[in-house]
């Protein structure tokens, strides 16, 4: 499109956007379905950025750790857990290696058992956290070593549970984007149908306007102009509104989970402005297809 | 100006009109006249390229119409003015922005052509009129309207289709006498008509020619006009 086409679609001509009769349920059509389709553009768009910060957090977060469990009775715990803690020590990959207090695995069991679990009088087994370097540990070798020295431990590297996650998260953004690109479609079939009517409702307008002399360019860009502002207005009135919902959603807490995490953070709030732009140039696109189409049909 | 070369016309299965073939000079006034259903509306779309001969060939301005794109047709048609007998106004628009309405889809300014619209208004007697809606004109004000909108752009040809068909005879001489003004000045007129008085009438101010369609074909009028 060259610059002056969208001067001219930006700034218009008074006089030509005129000649199309104002059309009643075209244009607010139109504008709910620009509307609405943005207002639920926003919250998918929320979706998946938050699904996409999640999928990288714990990807980050699990991606070097590892638990070391060790199953002993409780005389031998405490050797395990050193014989175990020196096994690691002397494996090159691991960045460090600390058995939880009695404490912090108190803590982990407290949303099932309480704060007031007592530790002691249960058969709880010590838990040791591994922290692994860039390079990573030879997980087999490191597995092979434990078995012997170590009968009671359990390496747990996180990934039998963290690949789902993360998995699932990503299938999250995922499913976010494609429904902005499904949005997208439907806000296009939606603009097709209201300008083909508009084109319709208006066949003896462009018989008028051809026999003076109108050229078929001069006709669409009439319709086209008006579709794409609308859209553009009805878009900008859907973001704010969901941008307004998101940010009355909760805020991120722990306590609260993925849930409360789901809205914008930083730049991302910006993210949502391009949705009335997008929203314009889908009904450009689509009300210039259907305008070509529809008047090249009509004789 | 415009030639009619052989030209042949089927309307679906039946033949409408078959060998015409004419010339429009410039400056020339004609009339074509011939019982209604003859075909005198067809043979004027024919000339504005509004319709494509079955045969023969339509020349305008040294251009075959058939072979013209979209955008080449609505440059020929800004040369060739057209009032139709029913007008065929924006209702929407008020009747100075129908008259303009050549003027809009050509991108000019209007607002360097307000002296020549108004003088245009003045000429067919609508300035009072200027801000009526189509719907609220009579028969003859829609006639002038329509004759002002087609001479806006100052084309080369204008055709009129049963201009005087819905106004009474006080209408129509005024109706002539625009379009006798219009010649006067160098334009090329086309007029089809059943009316016969304003044949005589014209002739008595113009010189003139008048064709008449009978049996398929296009004749030259004899005296008995």
């Amino acid at each position: 499109m060259s610059g002056g086409r969208i001067r001219r679609l930006v700034v218009g001509d008074a006089q030509a956007d005129r000649v199309v009769p104002p059309s009643g349920f075209t244009a607010q059509l139109t504008l709910f379905v620009a509307a609405a389709m943005a207002f639920l553009a926003v919250f998918a768009l929320a979706l998946s950025l938050a699904s996409g910060r999640l999928a990288d957090r714990w990807a980050d977060e699990l991606a070097r750790a590892a638990t070391l469990r060790i199953n002993a009775p409780a005389d031998q715990r405490a050797a395990q857990t050193q014989a175990a803690l020196t096994v690691l020590q002397q494996t090159p990959g691991v960045a460090s290696a600390r058995a939880l207090t009695a404490d912090e695995q108190a803590a982990l069991l407290a949303p099932w058992f309480g704060a007031e679990l007592p530790l002691d009088s249960l058969p709880v087994p010590q838990l040791i956290e591994v922290l692994e370097t860039e390079s990573g540990y030879d997980e087999t070798g490191l597995r092979l070593r434990l078995q012997a020295e170590v009968p009671g431990a359990v390496l747990d590297d996180h990934s039998r549970w963290r690949k789902p996650l993360v998995d699932a998260a990503r299938s999250l953004r995922r499913l976010g984007l494609f429904s902005i690109l499904l949005i997208g479609g439907a806000m296009a079939g939606m603009i097709t149908l209201a300008a083909n009517a508009a084109l319709a409702a208006n066949a003896q307008v462009i018989e008028v306007l051809r026999l003076v002399g109108a050229q078929d360019s001069y006709i669409a860009h009439a319709f086209v102009r008006r579709f794409t502002l609308r859209a553009l207005v009805g878009c900008g009135v859907g973001v704010v509104f969901g941008m307004i919902g998101v940010w009355l959603m909760p805020a991120a807490s722990q306590e609260g989970g993925f849930l409360t995490g789901l809205g914008f953070v930083g730049w991302g709030w910006l993210m949502p402005l391009a949705i009335p732009v997008l929203g314009a140039l889908v009904a450009f696109v689509a009300t210039s297809r259907a305008a070509k189409k529809r008047l090249g049909a009509l004789t | 100006m415009i030639e009619l070369d052989n030209v042949g016309y089927n309307y679906g299965g039946g033949e409408l009109l078959t060998n015409v073939s004419a010339q429009l000079s410039p400056g020339s006034f004609h009339f074509l006249t011939g019982p209604s259903g003859a075909g005198k509306t067809t043979l004027l779309k024919l000339c504005y390229g509004a319709l494509s001969p079955t045969s023969g060939r339509v020349r305008a301005f040294n251009m075959d119409v058939k072979g013209l794109d979209r955008n080449q047709m609505a440059l020929l048609r800004r040369r060739i003015g057209v009032v139709h007998q029913d007008c065929r106004f924006l209702d929407h628009l008020p009747v100075k922005e129908n008259i303009a309405l050549p003027l809009t889809v050509a991108g000019k300014d209007l607002s360097q052509e307000q002296d020549n619209l108004q003088e245009l208004l003045n000429w067919v007697g609508l300035s009072e009129r200027a801000h009526a809606n189509p719907p609220e004109l009579s028969g003859g004000e829609r006639q002038r309207a329509a004759l002002a909108r087609a001479v806006i752009l100052s084309p080369e040809v204008i055709i009129a289709d049963e201009p005087t068909g819905n106004v009474d005879w006080e209408m129509s001489q005024r109706l002539l006498q625009l379009l006798v003004e219009l010649n006067r000045m160098g334009k090329t007129i086309l007029v089809a008509t059943h009316d016969l008085a304003l044949i005589r009438a014209a002739k008595n101010q113009v010189q003139t020619r008048v064709l008449r369609i009978s049996e398929k074909r296009l004749q030259l009028a004899g005296a008995d006009l």
